[in-house]
């Protein structure tokens, strides 16, 4: 191209790539030096003292017990997700059977989508609010409450250290369904009918039609939801922070990396401890990454 | 399908024969589907009828209806607990943060798709990076790159903060939409003497505006929804400019107004249903712009 390009292309992109520079890929970097230091408090002076931050990491019992709730959420959270996701989507789009040779979903399929994508647009900030009342521990909760009518002593949602973590859980569970719904619809509608048909006609009832057809012509999909899934596994800050008692509580059973380096940051002024964590959550996050694109890789149906 | 039309017929004879099968496994499908949209909706509608309620009557039986429907504790909630506030202050952060990243986002990602020259490459992989990077790791520096600039609790820093942090995922999904549309349009406009910004704003952005639209969706609920920047960059010195998710959450934590039940479920209703309503206004386009991301 001719006349001016460059003074164009700078034109364009300083502005952004300065933005960018400035707020997002200097702090990542600066992060990973001050990992590296003893910074405490506001005004202090740092110094250098190499992996000393990362060997307390290691000996940090809270450190661990954040780790080990990822892990579970890792387990639990994305299956469970994608489960339910996949089960309603299903529905939505196949469950109707053929008509007039094209696959509907079942009556109604249009108001549930609406309906289940719903809290995906609320902030989940907001979402762990909501839950605070519904899952109070005593018989004024919402669900202790509806417990108690059938006599169902009231159960500590989330002041039980056993099962406060699930019970978060189920929070994030109540509001990812929705949205993997809508996801896997998709990818459900780019799949030609012709092939449902042909399955159809060839005898196939609608649990073949879901494991043999469409789970594997939906890999692709599933693979893009497992690593949103992974990804926000290893946040989970807002609603944890929200929601727990005592912000990771009760006694640190549900506490997260995150809320940690939030809290050791903020709060407690460390600020080379807090990077210190910042590096091992990034290390885990692409770790997880990298792996599961890794290990989902699979031939590529085309159709 | 070669056979497509010799099936015809028989798909034609199945409708009927299916009829039966349907039914215990339809009851059955919509029974999990009903539950799970009451599953959905009874929290939200419970916050809801709570906020007409006395405290007392929210600490009875969860599945009584108030006694009344009045709009004091909707009242307090605005103007005593500042959510009216809170709620401008978010409409005016995100308006300016959701424009600065569409203005930039696409100039970048316009550059960046059309354009050869040393260093796009580079450039290009330096904003999709940051998609994979976790945000609390920049947390330590980035509040004190906000600090050292002045701007720790001013909007103007979390206007900056936001735009910032949403180019990557901007610039990835628009890039990819440029390089789809045509380029003989643009080409034909630079040959009657259209500059190169002028096409930019007057061609291509017009032929991207279906992308244009699904991104600034996603920026906009992305934004609103946004706990962890404010919560970082605008301390409790300065609650007058605080947003909505934060100013809320710190409602029913804070003990003094811990008495005020219906005020709390008002303030936290309050928050909900401006985006309930715009979300059932543009439900198709909410949803597909959400999950534009994840289809590619």
């Amino acid at each position: 191209m001719r006349h001016g390009k460059y003074p164009f292309i700078v034109g364009f992109l300083a502005a952004p790539v300065l933005l960018y520079v400035v707020f997002v890929v200097s702090p990542y970097i600066q992060a990973f030096y001050i990992s590296l230091t003893d910074w405490k408090g506001i005004s202090a002076n740092p110094q250098f003292v190499g992996l000393e931050n990362y060997s307390r990491l290691w000996d940090d019992e809270v450190f661990w017990a954040a780790v080990r709730h990822h892990g579970v959420l890792l387990l639990v959270m994305p299956l469970v997700t994608i489960v339910i996701a996949l089960f309603f989507s299903f529905l939505l789009n196949l469950g109707g059977g053929q008509k007039g040779g094209q696959m509907t979903g079942v009556w109604g399929s249009k108001v549930y989508r609406v309906i289940f994508f719903l809290p995906q647009v609320l902030a989940v900030a907001i979402v762990g609010l909501l839950f605070q009342t519904i899952y109070r521990a005593d018989d004024t909760g919402v669900i202790n409450g509806l417990l108690g009518k059938i006599g169902i002593d009231p159960v500590g949602w989330l002041i039980d250290p056993d099962i406060a973590l699930l019970s978060i859980i189920g929070v994030m569970v109540w509001q990812a369904v929705g949205f993997y719904v809508v996801l896997f619809s998709a990818g459900m509608s780019t799949i030609p009918k012709d092939v449902f048909e042909a399955a159809a006609l060839d005898g196939a009832g609608r649990f073949t039609l879901f494991f043999r057809i469409t789970l594997p012509l939906l890999w692709d999909t599933m693979q893009v939801a497992w690593v949103y899934l992974g990804i926000a596994a290893f946040d989970a800050f807002a609603l944890v922070q929200v929601l727990s008692v005592d912000r990771g509580g009760p006694d640190n059973s549900t506490t997260v990396l995150p809320l940690e380096i939030w809290r050791t940051a903020f709060s407690f002024s460390k600020f080379g401890y807090a990077s210190a964590m910042g590096v091992a959550l990034f290390f885990m996050t692409i770790t997880f990454a990298a792996l599961t694109l890794r290990v989902t890789r699979r031939e590529r149906i085309e159709f | 399908m070669v056979t497509d039309q010799a099936h015809r017929p028989s798909s034609s004879e199945r409708p009927e024969k299916r009829k039966n099968p349907l039914g215990i496994f339809g009851a059955m499908s919509h029974l999990a589907l009903v539950i799970w949209a009451i599953l959905i909706i009874g929290p939200i509608l419970w916050t809801f009828l709570a906020s007409f309620k006395t405290n007392t009557e929210i600490f009875g039986d969860p599945l009584a209806l108030p006694a009344s429907f009045g709009w004091d504790s909707w009242g307090r909630a605005w103007e005593k607990a500042h959510v009216g506030q809170y709620m401008l202050n978010t409409i005016f952060v995100v308006a300016c943060s959701t424009a600065a990243t569409m203005l930039l986002g696409s100039m970048a990602a316009y550059v960046l798709a059309r354009y050869t020259f040393p260093g796009n490459r580079l450039i290009y992989f330096l904003f999709v990076s940051g998609m994979t990077f976790p945000v609390f790791l920049a947390l330590v520096p980035l509040f004190f790159v906000v600090k050292n600039l002045g701007l720790l609790d001013t909007h103007l820093g979390l206007i900056l903060v936001y735009t910032a942090y949403s180019l990557p995922f901007t610039v990835f999904f628009l890039s990819a939409f440029f390089k789809t549309l045509p380029t003989s349009v643009a080409e034909a406009a630079m040959m009657d003497g259209c500059s190169h910004t002028r096409t930019f704003f007057q061609i291509m952005v017009p032929m991207a505006k279906p992308g244009l639209i699904s991104i600034t969706i996603f920026n906009i609920l992305g934004q609103w929804n946004q706990y962890l920047l404010p919560i970082v960059l605008l301390s409790g010195n300065v609650e007058d400019k605080w947003v909505i998710t934060q100013g809320v959450a710190n409602i029913s934590t804070s003990a003094g107004y811990e008495a005020d039940w219906p005020g709390m479920f008002a303030a936290l209703s309050i928050a909900i249903v401006p985006v309930m309503i715009i979300y059932i206004i543009f439900q198709r386009q909410i949803q597909s712009g959400l999950t534009s991301g994840a289809v590619k």
